[in-house]
């Protein structure tokens, strides 16, 4: 195999039999959270002199601001400062990529909930009351709240994407037959359980210390920078967890950090900005809805000769992330089905909503909606059984290899002897005993009563890595100290996904010390710079590799040491459960630090990863922007109520690839969470503004997230076994955070299934996404309409 | 408005304080107690996050006012276990990998506390009821039932001496 990173990585260290790798272990702050005390930063200690903030919302969707009435909030009790976009001291600029979204809306607003001022006071209450009494006059404009409509007026935040192969338009218009449709969906909040919540420490000099629950420090510390008009080395950015994030945290938590730090600037006092939820989802960034048009042409075999799809990403008022979003759903429209003739338009649409953001899975599963709505349609349009569409499309030898952007599915031999995506679709159909189920569930629809089962498989191929090639760099830093143990930091941060533990499992197995020994301290700019946001599930790829990297460097020192003291050859030296061996005789990794130290050797390092052999380009979207893709497969079972649309998944069976896993338990965790994660996008969860473009699903009281009682009772989770990644990852495990969120397009198709069972299967039902009990009703009343006779 | 003097019993100590009469029992808990494991996630009472115990039962703290609890018997998860040993629920949550990113973990300690003081041999159904107000967004609830399960059982068989104010 090419080995193109360079050492100390060696193909041969990852591919050991590992002690604590690959083993389960349980989260790093288990024990600390169980107690309550596992500190969250609205948890930390006020400093004499906190102050607290709290922001001005716009309650109008698009307008010109003609004043702000202030002076009844500065007499307000408590009040310290109100703080409007004049007195910004640098830029006012939080866009993490384009230049186009302020911090405080500055002449106009462009949605409601956007941020127009914020309030300083000695306690929240006092700060939340001021808030109220801020009268800001606008003069309002005409807005646009639909992403269809915004492409008809070709009103967008940024410039379309386009992925072409082939002439799509000739090869359907060639094919055999040829469908043509929408699909649409909603976005979804993310609905981490802890708000956003920023803590700014003025320190001397201009310095300033921000606690920020944020996946992204150095954004944070580059936009506080910018903010206040200083360099960046003055601004020091810190996060030890978060309590959730799912990408809501990666460009948004930027704007409440900035506004604390400002807070802080500006009165010279420790202040704290925590969202109420109410704000929170009101001001904050969510998953792009979209509205997916498609023109397809196929054969009689369903056999897709060529696709054309308009994706029209819901962007909101700013660009955000929308551009690298748009990126990874064109990248993913093709799911596991070798599209020959492509052409996918990204469009991202401007609407005055609140911007969206990055989301667990960022695009990818819009993407893959798209594509499965288009296989179920082909399927009924055939009479056929979707899963035989999947099978005349799926990469493979038959059909091709290669992306629409360019890139080969398959590593080494997997085409020929060893196919994952194979592998994951053969174990779950058989896990689930599909063809037993669909037999049960064709015998309980023929009883032609209320209820109503449905049945769908649902494979998903997720490239990993950022599509951007430049952010797939980690870094990290480890010191030994003098009695042995370790001091871990790297450039990933903590949101309950596990990371910590993982990293820390890493440099633990490379010295050969117990897990406890490795002390794991808060993500800090100051000790690993220029990150990039824990995301795109990478964030033990690169970071895990990266103290990989350090803790081999800091080995490979002790080594030498340790040559000298045995009198031995590296060879014969292993270092294991805390000792350092050599033949019977052996001294405590400690007391080797120790030597180290006498002699003069340093026990630090820090580590840097650059993930190998990817590369992309924006403009023709074509490249290898994924170091390798990550496999899994779901069958879900579901019952409807066709008087009422009442729906419920009854099972799941899953199997997902995590190559060699660096620590199972906490990826069953990660695929489980995906999962129901997934599941409420596309069944529970509706985003609901109303005409005025207010959100009024601003809490979870009318934001339905699954609870305990919405999972299925049935959820069998298995991961693929002997699968080492082929690719040089850290011991050869691979990704999980995103990838499973999509195997709950399992949910939505079962339940289009089912709807579709009332017409025999000859029809495609007219469901949306999410499908919620009242999308569910409609879509049954539509094909008793359009299938005349109920089957 | 004036202040309203409170007497109380918080995990085990008793307590008096001086409170504004709207002042949220999630507020009072967590500023005026500093006792900061219980978390605020919803503020509106559906997420289950700032469940505490009152007199047993497990109460949204920010749907209550610090007064309504004068006299009352409070557990927070800073009560549960004793002498730094952990509650067997507490136990049987980190071992079995019951959490995440940990914010509902506290809430979710005293739903399952309040479910096994009642059914000391719940069945899963009622687990999954029990806890249904109890929002979790990272584990899909599977781990947090396996360990209501394992806490159940541990408790049966007696590990759990080390009963608290809270439990």
């Amino acid at each position: 195999m090419n080995i193109q990173s360079k050492p100390p990585v060696a193909a041969q260290k990852l591919d050991a039999e590992t002690r604590i790798v690959g083993h389960d272990h349980v989260h790093d702050s288990a024990s600390r959270h169980v107690r309550g005390q596992a500190v969250y930063i609205d948890d930390m200690p006020d400093l004499p002199g906190t102050l607290h903030c709290a922001p001005v919302l716009s309650n109008v969707a698009h307008g010109k601001i003609l004043n702000i009435d202030f002076d009844k909030a500065r007499a307000s009790e408590g009040v310290v400062d109100v703080l409007l976009a004049s007195d910004i001291p640098g830029k006012n600029e939080v866009a993490p990529i384009f230049a186009d979204e302020p911090f405080l809306a500055e002449g106009k607003v462009e949605h409601v909930g956007q941020i127009v001022g914020l309030v300083v006071a000695d306690t929240l209450a006092h700060a939340l009351q001021a808030a109220r009494k801020v009268v800001v006059d606008i003069e309002e404009l005409t807005p646009c709240f639909d992403e269809a409509e915004a492409f008809e007026a070709q009103s967008r935040t940024l410039p379309d994407q386009h992925l072409k192969r082939g002439d799509a338009q000739q090869a359907i218009e060639a094919a055999a037959r040829r469908l043509t449709g929408r699909v649409k969906m909603g976005g979804q909040d993310h609905f981490y359980l802890e708000a956003h919540t920023a803590h700014a420490f003025p320190g001397e000099a201009g310095d300033m210390t921000v606690w920020s629950s944020t996946q992204h420090p150095t954004e944070v510390q580059v936009h506080v920078a910018m903010l206040l008009g200083v360099k960046s080395h003055k601004v020091d950015v810190k996060c030890r967890r978060m309590g959730g994030a799912f990408g809501g945290k990666e460009s948004q938590a930027t704007i409440i950090a900035g506004l604390a730090a400002l807070a802080a600037h500006a009165t010279g006092q420790p202040c704290r900005f925590r969202m109420r939820r109410d704000d929170d989802m009101a001001a904050t960034g969510k998953r792009h809805g979209y509205t997916i048009n498609y023109d397809v042409g196929f054969d009689e075999t369903g056999r897709i000769h060529g696709l054309k799809v308009e994706a029209l990403a819901h962007s909101g008022h700013v660009a955000d992330l929308t551009g690298p979003v748009i990126a990874r759903t064109l990248t993913h429209l093709d799911n596991c089905y070798h599209i020959e003739h492509a052409d996918f338009l990204g469009f991202a649409a401007k609407t005055n909503t609140v911007s969206n953001t990055a989301f667990r899975g960022f695009g990818g599963p819009q993407g893959m909606v798209a594509i499965e709505a288009i296989i179920d349609d082909i399927a009924r349009s055939l009479g056929r059984d979707a899963q035989d569409i999947r099978a005349a499309n799926y990469y493979g030898a038959e059909t091709g290899s290669e992306t629409p952007y360019g890139q080969s599915v398959f590593v080494g031999d997997e085409l020929a002897h060893d196919n994952p995506l194979r592998n994951v679709i053969e174990r779950v159909t058989s896990n689930a005993r599909w063809d037993e189920k669909r037999t049960q569930i064709e015998a309980f629809n023929a009883k032609r009563g209320v209820l109503r089962k449905g049945l769908a498989m649902m494979p998903v191929k997720f490239g990993i890595s950022f599509n951007l090639t430049t952010l797939n760099q980690g870094g990290a830093l480890v010191h030994v100290y003098m009695d042995g143990s370790v001091h871990l930091n790297h450039g990933g941060t903590e949101m309950g996904q596990g990371l910590n533990t993982k990293v820390a499992q890493v440099v633990a197995e490379v010295f050969g010390i117990p897990l406890g020994d490795v002390q794991i301290t808060p993500s800090d700019t100051g000790k690993v710079p220029n990150t990039s946001a824990t995301a795109a599930s990478s964030g033990s790829d690169l970071n895990g590799m990266a103290a990989f990297n350090a803790a081999s460097e800091i080995k490979a020192r002790m080594l030498d040491v340790a040559c000298e003291h045995f009198d031995a050859m590296p060879s014969d030296i292993d270092f294991r459960d805390g000792q350092v061996v050599c033949g019977d005789r052996s001294i405590s990794f400690g007391t080797l630090a120790k030597y180290c130290w006498m002699k003069r050797i340093s026990l630090s390092a820090e580590g840097f990863y650059a993930t190998p052999k990817i590369h992309w380009d924006g403009k023709t979207m074509k490249g290898r922007p994924f170091f390798y893709f990550t496999y899994g497969a779901a069958v879900a079972e579901v019952v409807i109520d066709t008087l009422t649309g009442e729906n419920r998944c009854l099972s799941v069976d899953i199997v997902q690839d995590c190559g060699k896993s660096l620590n199972p338990v906490i990826d069953l965790g990660q695929i489980e969470g995906a999962f129901v994660q997934g599941m409420g996008w596309l069944t529970c969860e509706e985003l609901w503004w109303d005409e005025k473009g207010r959100l009024r699903t601003v809490g979870p009281s009318t934001y339905k997230i699954p609870g305990s009682r919405d999972v299925p009772p049935v959820f069998n989770v298995e991961l693929l076994e002997n699968r080492p990644n082929p690719e040089e990852t850290v011991y050869r495990s691979k990704a999980v955070g995103e990838p499973p969120l999509m195997l709950s397009i399992a949910v939505w198709l079962a339940l289009r299934d089912a709807v579709s069972s009332l017409s025999g299967h000859r029809l495609a039902a007219a469901l949306d996404a999410p499908a919620t009990p009242e999308r569910v009703l409609f879509a049954v009343e539509d094909m008793k309409e359009r299938a005349g006779e109920l089957i | 408005m004036d202040k309203v003097a409170i007497n109380l019993t918080v995990n085990g100590r008793n307590r008096q304080a001086l409170v504004p009469p709207r002042m949220l029992l999630s507020d009072f808990i967590r500023h005026e107690l500093e006792l900061p494991g219980t978390h605020v996630g919803c503020e509106h009472g559906v997420c289950g996050s700032c469940n505490v115990l009152v007199d047993g039962k497990a109460v949204r703290s920010c749907l209550m006012f610090a007064v309504q609890t004068d006299g009352a018997r409070i557990g927070t998860i800073e009560g549960m276990g004793a002498d730094g040993s952990l509650h067997p629920i507490q136990e049987a949550f980190w071992e079995e990998h019951g959490l995440q990113c940990g914010f509902c973990t506290p809430g979710m300690l005293v739903a399952a506390t309040e479910l096994l003081a009642e059914k000391p041999d719940p069945s899963e159904e009622e687990i999954r009821e029990a806890i249904s107000g109890n929002l979790c967004r990272c584990t899909g609830y599977e781990f947090i039932i396996k360990a209501i399960r394992s806490a159940a059982q541990k408790l049966r068989e007696g590990n759990g001496a080390a009963q608290t104010e809270s439990a």
